[in-house]
């Protein structure tokens, strides 16, 4: 019972947040309904839902891709693209995202499974520095390089424009994270899911045991690889354009370091993560103008100014003294995953 | 042909600054098994303690103020990698993912480090002119910061090689990557190794980072992370844990880069770089020359 009410619970929670007239002193820089806030909380539940696909990979699966951000980045570019550079209309533009988000990790990932261990991390970690390297290329003027590119918001439905809009754009967001808890938590359970968690333990047993863990494999990874671009999608219609830094190799370490501070391989981890990492991202920029910070002396203000630095910091933090993520704080074991990715590697 | 033979000299050149950061993350990984994702972050330690240095330095004349802050650049990666393996890799010694994570969360807080104390831009860093002028060789005119990268790296190439045969500890480092648990069998104590890899890995990437600050002539604190990219490719086209087959793959990668980028079109050089890392993966998942735990 506990399993399903507390999922519904916060659900409903966070759908009447835009209802709320609450103002939270710190951790929010103004109302709960403010299009600010929403906005930030928006992003933290995009991010949410990115690490979850990430942690269906790494955490479940046992698959350590270095290229996870091409595929948010597919989502991100190409609905961009369609309705800016092609001037399609909106629907039309999320159709064909939606099938390229399904065709690219089917023959990405068909190739780059073949190889396992150290040597997938850095095929797909090729894929994604292709993609990152075509974005900045520009062809065509499509991508916009460096500068990012705007999405034409005449071709957008009236409900997503505009800050007082904002409220709708949360409301997608929510339903994304709360779609891929849902599917997440639904394969995980699934036979494959089980196969996935096997292979993570021990593929060679898999494979003993009749199984074809290739298969599997890239059954989890195309859908990773979808939902993550489905979660492009949102993120673009959130901020209203594109930018390169979703491209790049950062990007996915940064999902590794959120999936990774959350716990990986947990029903709540890695949204946990995700929220946790990007609301400091954003906060702390703000947090280091505050006086708190600018009394402190130059020695330790001056770094606390780069939330990359906080963040980096409390990642060693937590890989050294709890293991297992921060919903695992008090439980001594280390995950297993972990563990048996580890054995894997030195195989 | 002129152009060839400038595409050429500037190719080996950047596989040189390949190959330096290349060589110690393939050592590293040999020996340890750790991926080393900081190793940029040495990288921009080097770069900046020159370009500091340097700067500190304002009544001194160019020739020694350049090997002055070369060596200190020197010293304090080789310093900071040390210390990196003394405190954040051995206490989790045997436990090779959370030791790649935290190279991982090392390389992004060291950098925004870096970027919180100087900020973003680029800066100049002076160095003896001797570098800005060019030479003719078969009618083109090669920069000559290009022969400096390429002797740089054979003197590091032929250095770790003859430490790697003929001392003790090369051997202690040559058995350590072949069969680790043998080595520690025997009696010896290899975790002082992992140091000593850490160090000359250290230095050579400081090294690098010296080096580039001639090549782009200023410092900047994403450097540290797009060449790490290339290193990496190097390293696995090349083998993980193998040298040589790391500074082969450094000078195709290099080469491969400044043909493509010149004959096809801009961008689309390193794009076949990366092309060409998935093709040898696919083809051979060991790399070329096929040591890879």
């Amino acid at each position: 019972m506990r399993r399903i009410l507390v999922p519904v619970a916060s659900l409903v929670l966070l759908a009447l947040v835009p209802k709320l007239a609450v103002d939270i002193p710190y951790v929010f820089g103004g109302g709960l309904n403010t299009p600010g806030t929403l906005q930030l909380l928006a992003l933290c539940l995009v991010f949410g839902g990115l690490a979850m696909t990430y942690d269906l990979l790494f955490g479940f699966t046992g698959l350590l891709s270095f290229g996870h951000a091409l595929y948010f980045a597919v989502g991100v570019y190409i609905v961009a693209i369609a309705i800016t550079k092609w001037h399609w209309g909106f629907w039309a533009a999320i159709a064909f995202t939606a099938l390229i988000g399904l065709l690219l990790p089917v023959v990405l990932g068909a190739v780059s499974l073949r190889v396992g261990g150290i040597a997938f991390a850095m095929v797909t970690l090729a894929f994604a520095q292709a993609g990152s390297i075509l974005v900045l290329k520009n062809p065509h003027g499509w991508t916009g390089g460096e500068e990012g590119l705007g999405v034409d918001y005449t071709k957008l439905p009236e409900g997503l424009v505009g800050i007082f809009n904002t409220k709708h754009l949360y409301w997608i967001a929510l339903v994304y994270a709360a779609c891929v808890f849902a599917i997440v938590r639904w394969a995980v359970a699934s036979s494959p899911g089980h196969v996935w968690q096997a292979i993570r333990e021990n593929e060679l047993r898999v494979e003993v045991l009749g199984l074809r863990p290739y298969a599997y494999k890239l059954m989890s990874f195309v859908l990773a690889s979808f939902l993550a671009t489905a979660g492009g999608v949102v993120y673009v219609l959130l901020l209203g354009g594109a930018t390169p830094e979703v491209t790049t190799a950062n990007f996915t370490l940064t999902l590794l370091v959120m999936v990774v501070i959350g716990g990986t391989g947990t029903r709540w981890g890695a949204l946990l993560g995700g929220v946790l990492y990007t609301w400091a991202d954003q906060r702390l920029g703000d947090a280091s103008s505050s006086h708190f910070v600018s009394s402190l002396p130059p020695v330790l203000s001056t770094p606390l100014q780069q939330p990359l630095f906080v963040l980096g910091v409390l990642f060693i933090l937590v890989v050294f003294f709890v293991p297992g993520g921060l919903v695992r704080i008090g439980r001594v074991r280390r995950p297993r995953t972990l563990q048996r990715l580890q054995e894997a590697m030195q195989q | 042909m002129s152009t060839f033979v400038l595409l050429t000299i500037t190719g080996l050149g950047l596989g040189a600054l390949y190959f330096l950061i290349a060589s110690g993350l393939s050592l590293i990984y040999g020996l340890m098994g750790v991926l080393n994702f900081a190793h940029g972050a040495f990288l921009t330690v080097g770069a900046y303690a020159m370009w500091f240095t340097e700067s500190k330095l304002t009544g001194v004349a160019v020739l020694p103020r350049f090997l002055i802050g070369s060596l200190v650049a020197l010293l304090v990666g080789g310093a900071f990698a040390a210390l990196v393996e003394l405190v954040l890799i051995r206490p989790l010694y045997r436990r090779h993912i959370e030791q790649v994570l935290v190279t991982v969360g090392l390389g992004l807080a060291t950098t925004a480090l870096v970027v919180s104390i100087w900020g973003n831009d680029a800066r100049p860093v002076p160095a003896p002119a001797w570098l800005g002028e060019t030479t003719t060789v078969l009618g083109a005119h090669i920069p000559n910061d290009r022969w400096l990268l390429i002797a740089a790296a054979l003197v590091v190439l032929g250095g770790l090689n003859a430490f790697l045969r003929r001392t003790r500890y090369g051997l202690i480092i040559r058995a350590g990557v072949e069969n680790r648990a043998m080595v520690t069998a025997l009696g010896i104590d290899v975790r002082r190794a992992f140091t000593l890899v850490f160090a000359i890995g250290g230095v050579a990437a400081a090294l690098a980072g010296v080096l580039s600050n001639v090549y782009f002539s200023t410092v900047d604190p994403a450097r540290g992370t797009s060449l790490l990219i290339f290193a990496f490719i190097v390293v696995v086209i090349g083998g993980l844990g193998s040298l040589r087959g790391t500074a082969a793959a450094a000078v195709v990668v290099g080469l491969v880069q400044q043909y493509a980028n010149y004959y096809a079109s801009t961008g689309l050089g390193d794009l076949s770089v990366v092309l060409l890392l998935g093709l040898v993966l696919l083809a051979r998942p060991r790399g070329l020359s096929g040591s890879f735990a």
